[in-house]
């Protein structure tokens, strides 16, 4: 026993320990640098390490007794932080909606215009929210499919409020003015040390809890999570590489130039959307929706034939953002090959996610939360078929530039990720606050239909802005001229626009009824619904065990 | 044989997902720095000028990337509309390229000349203005700040490591060329072309001192993009096939 | 250095022969007989789907 309170204490030391060099840091640039900004940041580093030191004192006792034998605390933490990250994120992507459509609303303020506010809404949604979602759910997902606890006592902590920190530091940055300057890759190189740190935290976790498993195998979810993790690790760093021009200051300068900067970029752009949005995302899938219907996959030969063609070929696609530019022709025939080849396995994943619902179709009537599930995989499987037919160069040179990226963009953000994180936070919360269900199925169905509502909205306005953009602009009148100037083009596109902006306010509502129906079912009101939600709805420990 | 090596083994697991995933970034990746037409040969590119640069800096920190490519495809009305298309050469000296992949606003590839510095400084102050529809926000704030010059020259010495032929003289000059820029008929300000040829002196009416504004970079970044390759000398056929 | 045909055949051959040999790989690892059991046991294990609860964790 004192065995086990050695190193107990000694990992509590180690944890202490660590948030030295952090503070140090902090407190130099707080000091030392010249910028307002970096100053700002100094001190949140500082902050930020005095408050994990004080967590790691505070919380040594209780950290033993868990009800479930799991390490389920920080879990908890990156759910509620999902919710919380998602809607602010939501939230600003509405208001540069509207900024487009009425552009007095950037209010001609530094920190409110849309150049400075667009990176804040990408990485709130695909970072702040879809990473927390990730992060939740594989330390569940892991634990549950391995029989194992998580590996390290503050690792996984670290692993969760690291990440908080970094969607500080890179958020209130954007809004400083400190940026890279690379779509999905703003935060500075400081900002990217930090993630690196946390995120080489979050693998060796991930790994140790593989490790200690207690059945033979690894479930495939863990291989969409483990592919998630460690390709993401390997872009962020090839991509982030940079030097700084001081070490007191925010700014510096990518290594790379020109025409390589741009294929690094949206090699890693592309596979941030293959590894980050999808293989990580099926994870939740290859998990979330057998549990749910409690059958197993359709089948798991399909699932194995899926990962590894999807990894392989989505590495490739990343030129098809450079179609007829100055990229070498090479690159570009070989992005859009790949792209359209990439087809295959993610239908492959999408029927295969369907198809477990097989033999229980009626379910998709019966519970919204499985609705929501199925729904995400139908948009994923229209996402990746637009994808690749707009990796086509001809319909490239229409879609690029326009807003039909937008629109193709959002029909899976939306449809595919969105959905997919809605439903299996829905799965989650009663599951990990031990609760015997959601506080009211009524309100997810209503929260299905308000979202579903608003993606329509906001995929077809993109659409038909977006192709009719492309086309004003190739348009050319009976004398062989130009037809269009470029702002006849820009004000064609405003009641699209608005129509947009509307269809995310839909989406908006609809996130909030999921934080209302999340808090009162932390909170512990007694469901208003319960017979009508299924036995999987209840945390295990509640279930009534299956008839004899 | 053992066929149920990955799932035992998470280890062998990692190293084939990175095998697997290392593959299309090496073959796509690495190959543009060792191939010699990737970037064609072209006459007339140069560093940015300490003024150009500060602007880009200012330029990346708005984020106008968002929202302007300056990426002209080899596309008919992309070429009638914006002028040649663009080359690698014309990117080559940017850290970080700023190609875009949206145009809510227009190409700026080859914006540099085509507006006077006081159309330019007018328009950023209230789009609106100049473009009734426009839907850009405004950038008030830009002629008011004034520009740091403090960091210009360690910014230079980054950009040369990174390289950047940035010479030992224009990184001492930095400072004085980044003032000289707005300093027209000035001695500093013909050195300046020396060093930097066809460097454009900034001119509009709102400035309210002596030293430069944030503006004043920014317009100068503007003005210079396009404008450096000699296309009367740049051959498309032979050696540049990409 | 290299020309712009040799990495346009280098980059294509590859690439086809790569996707060729991790294809046929895959499909063979995911076809073979004796894995077929191993595959049915590790879902209902992992998904707890024969229970109404869950396995208990591993002792640590």
């Amino acid at each position: 026993m004192s065995i086990v309170e050695d190193r107990h204490r000694l990992s509590d030391g180690l944890a202490v320990f660590g948030t030295v060099p952090v503070i140090v840091t902090g407190m130099t640039w707080l000091t030392e640098s010249v910028e307002p900004a970096m100053k700002f940041h100094g001190s949140l580093l500082a902050l930020g390490g005095l408050l994990f030191a004080f967590f790691v004192l505070t919380n040594g006792k209780s950290l033993a007794t868990t009800t479930s034998g799991y390490v389920d605390g920080p879990i908890k933490v990156a759910t509620v932080a999902a919710i919380f990250w998602g809607i602010a994120g939501f939230l600003i992507g509405d208001i540069l909606a509207w900024q487009m459509a009425l552009p007095q609303l950037n209010l001609d303020l530094p920190w409110t215009n849309f150049g400075r506010l667009r990176p804040l809404h990408t990485s709130a949604v695909i970072f702040a929210f879809g990473g927390n979602v990730l992060l939740a759910t594989s330390f569940y997902v892991v634990q549950r499919t391995c029989h194992a606890r998580l590996a390290g006592r503050w690792a996984p902590w670290f692993v969760i409020w690291g990440y908080q920190l970094f969607i500080l530091l890179a958020g209130t940055g954007y809004l400083l003015g400190i940026t890279q300057g690379k779509e999905y890759a703003e935060p500075e190189w400081y900002a990217d040390l930090w993630l690196t740190i946390v995120w080489v935290t979050y693998l060796l976790v991930f790994l140790g809890t593989l490790a200690k498993r207690r059945e033979p195998h690894i479930y495939v979810a863990n291989w969409f999570y483990l592919a998630f993790i460690v390709t993401v690790a390997m872009l962020h760093l090839v991509n982030n590489a940079a030097v700084p021009v001081s070490w007191t200051g925010s700014k510096s300068y990518i290594v790379y130039s020109g025409v390589q900067d741009a294929m690094t970029q949206w090699w890693y752009g592309h596979n941030a959307v293959g590894f980050f949005l999808t293989a990580g995302f099926l994870g939740i899938m290859y998990y979330f929706i057998p549990k749910r219907v409690e059958r197993p996959v359709y089948s798991y030969r399909l699932s194995i034939v899926h990962f590894w063609t999807l990894i392989f070929l989505y590495i490739w696609a990343g030129p098809h953002h450079l179609h007829y530019t100055a990229l070498p022709d090479w690159a570009q025939t070989l992005g859009m090959t790949f792209s359209i080849m990439l087809w295959m396995p993610s239908w492959g994943g999408m029927i295969n996610g369907l198809m477990t619902l097989a033999g229980a179709w009626d379910k998709l009537r019966t519970d919204p939360v499985v609705r929501l599930l199925v729904v995400s995989v139908a948009f994923y499987g229209m996402a990746t078929f637009e994808g690749p037919v707009m990796s086509i160069k001809a319909v490239n040179s229409l879609s690029h530039y326009t807003d039909w990226g937008i629109g193709h963009v959002h029909s899976g953000a939306l449809g595919w990720v969105a959905m997919v994180s809605f439903g299996a936070i829905y799965c989650l919360v009663p599951w990990l606050w031990n609760r015997p269900g959601l506080y009211s199925m009524k309100l997810v169905e209503w929260h299905f239909w308000t979202a579903t509502i608003g993606i329509l909205l906001y995929i077809t306005a993109m659409w038909v802005s977006g192709i009719t953009q492309g086309l004003m602009w190739r348009a050319y009148d009976k004398l062989g001229f130009l037809q269009y100037s470029f702002i006849e083009t820009v004000e064609a596109m405003k009641p699209y626009y608005v129509i947009r902006a509307i269809g995310g306010m839909l989406f908006i509502w609809g996130s909030l009824i999921m934080a209302y129906n999340v808090w009162r079912t932390v909170r512990g009101d007694e469901a208003v619904d319960l017979a009508e939600q299924p036995r999987v709805a209840a945390a295990p420990a509640l279930r009534l065990q299956p008839a004899e | 044989m053992n066929h149920d090596i990955f799932e035992k083994n998470s280890l062998i697991l990692l190293i084939g997902i990175l095998i697997v995933v290392s593959i299309g970034g090496l073959v796509q990746i690495a190959p543009l720095f060792w191939v010699d037409s990737t970037i064609e040969q072209v006459r007339g590119m140069r560093p940015y000028t300490p003024l150009e640069q500060a602007g880009r800096d200012i330029y990346v920190r708005e984020g106008c990337y968002n929202c302007h490519s300056q990426m002209i495809r080899t596309l008919r009305d992309e070429v009638e509309r914006y002028g040649h298309y663009s080359l690698a050469a014309e990117s080559m000296y940017d850290h970080p390229f700023q190609w875009g992949s949206k145009r809510t606003g227009p190409d700026l590839a080859r914006v540099g000349g085509k507006y006077s510095d006081q159309w330019h400084a007018d328009h950023l102050t209230d789009p609106r203005s100049l473009v009734r529809e426009s839907i850009m926000p405004g950038y008030p704030w830009l002629a008011a700040a004034p520009l740091r010059t403090d960091d210009i020259k360690p910014k230079l010495q980054t950009l040369r490591l990174v390289g950047v032929p940035y010479t030992d003289a224009m990184i001492e000059s930095a400072e004085r060329d980044l003032k000289a820029q707005i300093n027209p008929e000035s001695r500093a300000a013909r050195e300046l072309l020396t060093r930097y040829p066809k460097a454009k002196i900034v001119l509009f009416e709102q400035r309210a001192t002596k030293e430069p504004s944030e503006m004043d970079a920014l317009v100068a970044y503007l003005q210079i993009l396009g404008q450096m390759v000699d296309f009367a000398t740049f051959d498309a056929s032979g050696p540049n096939l990409r | 250095m290299f020309s712009y045909e040799t990495v346009a055949t280098f980059s294509q051959v590859t690439s086809l022969l790569m996707f060729i040999v991790m294809a046929i790989g895959v499909v063979v690892y995911a076809m073979w007989p004796k894995n077929g059991p191993v595959f049915d046991a590790i879902q209902h294990e992992a998904l707890d789907l024969d229970r109404g609860s869950q396995k208990p964790v591993r002792p640590e």
